[in-house]
């Protein structure tokens, strides 16, 4: 085979190859030019993190704004400590608040950040003050139950009252 | 005997006292042999007899278990990796079938050393190539492939290609096996020609007596690991010893008998219990 | 009785020490080829002629075969995914599966066959032939002009074809999903960008399929290498290289899965 169309053969296939990678790092993942500057990190304490995995997004009124970077025991105040990594073109006032939602009824768990209304920002390494946990079903339904016996013990107590 | 011994240091290959074996199995046992400077020898000998396993030791692709080879005044027993590699710069092999490279073209397969070891221009290299392709007859054939050849003028293009860089030392594999008539004249000849034309030194192994007789100088004959006879051509066609003459006038029986040994006939065939 | 029981364990002991022998020998192998590589970049078009033989002619089949696994993926995941009432969701599936698993691992599978198997009959055949024995004797050392060049041409081609073949299955899935089962075109896409993160899913499984291809090429120039010199030594060679490599790239891909899962974040 000629050297030349060799050549042409495989610098077509490179750059094919390169066209693919492109394809799958800004069409399919979420590599993004510019914004890609960086991120910042934030910490926040929660009582119980249910599912929440590393990796899980960190939404902000539905929108993508960052990942959750690690998920440890902390092992003094006995609660879950969460690094999450936010996008740097996003920045929160310092009273916002972050909770453990789920997405669907089974979905995925994620963190939500609602802004707060104070002039100074985050910064990198702030903590965010108000957290609200994942609901943890085992709980909510005890709760539920807990809530329903008593409703149904008062009820039953005067019903005996009145009974024959 | 001393072989054409002449004053040490004019030999081009010294073997002296060589042992060698794959695994438990000894191939060579004590060979002495020398190879003066500008001449052409033959080792000849049966198939499986050894002769290939000594051109590989001359070409240091193998190492000797006992004794030394030496190549132009240099020990190959104990030589790295690097200073074979540089030693085999001198030296020329033409391989049993040629053992051209499939993928490149004939003239490609005799630039190839040039373009390995030596820098010199495209324009240089396509002359040296046509008039190696020349001395062998075939600058006609440059542009084909080597499975487009028949097997004399491949043998001819690796003729051509084993003695690009003008080696001091070439070593011909069995070079008249499987051609026809015509064919091994020709090789014949070239391989007289450019030992002298080279001022080169030839070691042929070949089991073809008559071909052979007509170009070298001397002969050494191998038979199951030893030196059994040597002598100038002349001298081993009136050989009296049984097995040379029996290989040189390619009697069917003789010392080396038609049947190989096993159970005696009767014993096959079954016979010596209804003998018995 | 005790004595076949002993007789069985011998057995399996002995072909777990010849399994661990050939993976040390292809270890030491692929040093080898590493020690003899500096030839092959100085002079690169050697190695851009394997990437042809090896890359290139595996184009056709490495992208049909990622055309249809994408579909078949699309297919799937939508039939299963509308039962929860979620089939635009089907773009995370088809991606994260390719990108992760089946993109590095099947391409290298095909790789192995295709291009492997090739690379160990040719340098099989070069050496039943005596043409390695030839170059040696042409002071040039096959495993620089001949193995290490293969080597490398394997080892840069197979990421990109991966990639190739992920593009491609997306593609697939892409067609199928959304243009012939109407899922929305928006949601399968963004969908897709939410979950699949460029670092630890596309960069993970090239990562993947770069192990896969230097894996592969060794064992593939290896069995060439020490092929016997004969037309059946090499043809058990080329078998031998797509079961040993398939087997391989599947243990390796375990590894690797498991260690990019527990760590290196």
């Amino acid at each position: 085979m000629n050297r030349a169309t060799l050549n042409t053969w495989v610098g077509l296939f490179v750059l094919l190859g390169f066209l693919a990678f492109l394809m799958l790092a800004f069409k399919v993942g979420n590599l993004s030019l510019g914004g890609g500057s960086g991120s910042y990190d934030l910490v926040a304490h929660f009582d119980n993190i249910g599912q929440l995995k590393e990796r899980a997004p960190v939404r902000s009124a539905g929108v993508l704004v960052g990942r959750v970077r690690s998920v440890s025991f902390d092992a003094r105040h006995y609660n879950a400590e969460v690094h999450l990594s936010v996008d740097a073109q996003y920045h929160f006032p310092r009273d916002s608040s972050a909770s453990i939602l789920t997405s669907g009824i089974l979905g995925e768990q994620y963190v939500g950040l609602d802004a707060g209304g104070d002039d100074k920002m985050l910064k990198n390494g702030d903590e965010i003050k108000l957290v609200q946990g994942a609901m943890v079903l085992e709980r909510l339904i005890g709760q539920f139950l807990f809530n329903k016996a008593q409703d149904g013990g008062n009820d039953k107590s005067s019903n005996a009252k009145g009974a024959p | 005997m001393t072989g054409i011994a002449e004053r040490p240091g004019t030999h081009q290959v010294e073997i002296s006292d060589l042992n060698f074996g794959y695994g438990e199995r000894p191939v060579l046992k004590g060979i002495n042999l020398t190879v003066p400077k500008g001449g052409l020898v033959a080792i000849m000998g049966l198939s499986g007899c050894g002769k290939t396993t000594l051109l590989r030791l001359m070409g240091g692709q193998l190492q000797a278990r006992q004794g030394s080879v030496r190549v132009a005044g240099q020990e190959l027993n104990g030589m790295t990796e690097g200073q074979l590699y540089a030693m085999r710069r001198q030296v020329g092999m033409l391989f049993q079938f040629g053992a051209l490279f499939t993928d490149l073209s004939v003239f490609d397969n005799v630039a190839f050393q040039m373009r390995e070891h030596t820098s010199l221009s495209e324009s240089m290299i396509r002359d040296l190539v046509l008039m190696k392709l020349n001395a062998v007859g075939l600058r006609g054939v440059q542009g084909l492939m080597p499975s487009e050849l028949s097997g004399g003028m491949a043998r001819r293009v690796a003729l051509a290609r084993a003695t690009a860089l003008d080696p001091s030392l070439i070593l011909y594999d069995e070079p008249f096996t499987g051609l026809d008539p015509i064919s091994l004249g020709v090789i014949g000849r070239l391989i007289r020609e450019l030992n002298d034309a080279l001022g080169a030194t030839s070691v042929l192994v070949t089991h073809d007596v008559q071909e052979s007789m007509k170009i070298v100088d001397y002969i050494y004959f191998v038979s199951d690991g030893v030196i059994i006879a040597q002598g100038t051509p002349e001298e081993i066609r009136t050989s009296h010893l049984p097995f040379v003459h029996q290989f040189v006038w390619g009697e069917a029986d003789g010392p080396l008998p038609f049947h190989y040994p096993g159970l005696p006939l009767p014993r096959d065939f079954g016979l010596s219990a209804a003998g018995g | 009785m005790m004595g076949s029981l002993v007789r069985g364990l011998q057995n399996i002991g002995d072909s777990a020490l010849r399994i661990i022998e050939r993976i040390g020998a292809v270890v030491l192998f692929l040093g080898q080829i590493l020690g003899h590589s500096a030839p092959s970049f100085r002079r690169f078009s050697l190695v851009i002629r394997e990437m042809y033989y090896a890359g290139v002619q595996s184009l056709i089949i490495i992208l049909v075969s990622g055309l249809f696994v994408g579909m078949v993926l699309g297919l799937q995941g939508f039939e299963t995914l509308q039962s929860y009432g979620s089939s635009e969701s089907v773009g995370v599936l088809v991606a994260l599966s390719l990108m992760r698993e089946l993109g590095p691992v099947v391409s290298a599978l095909l790789f192995a066959s295709r291009a492997g198997s090739a690379m160990t009959a040719e340098i099989g055949l070069m050496k039943a032939t005596e043409q390695l024995s030839a170059m040696e004797m042409m002071a040039v050392n096959p495993l620089a002009r001949v193995v290490a060049p293969r080597f490398w041409g394997g080892v840069f081609s197979l990421p990109l074809l991966a990639v190739l073949f992920g593009a491609m299955g997306i593609i697939g899935g892409f067609l199928v999903t959304v243009v012939m089962l109407g899922v929305d075109s928006g949601a399968f896409w963004s969908q897709m960008q939410a979950a699949v993160d460029f670092r630890h899913d596309v960069v993970n499984g090239m990562i993947k399929s770069l192990v896969f291809g230097v894996a592969v090429s060794a064992i593939a120039t290896f069995e060439g290498f020490e092929a016997p010199p004969t037309a059946e030594g090499v043809s058990g060679a080329t078998t031998r290289t797509v079961v040993s490599s398939s087997l391989a790239i599947l243990a390796l891909d375990l590894l690797l899965t498991a260690f990019m899962m527990k760590g290196w974040n």
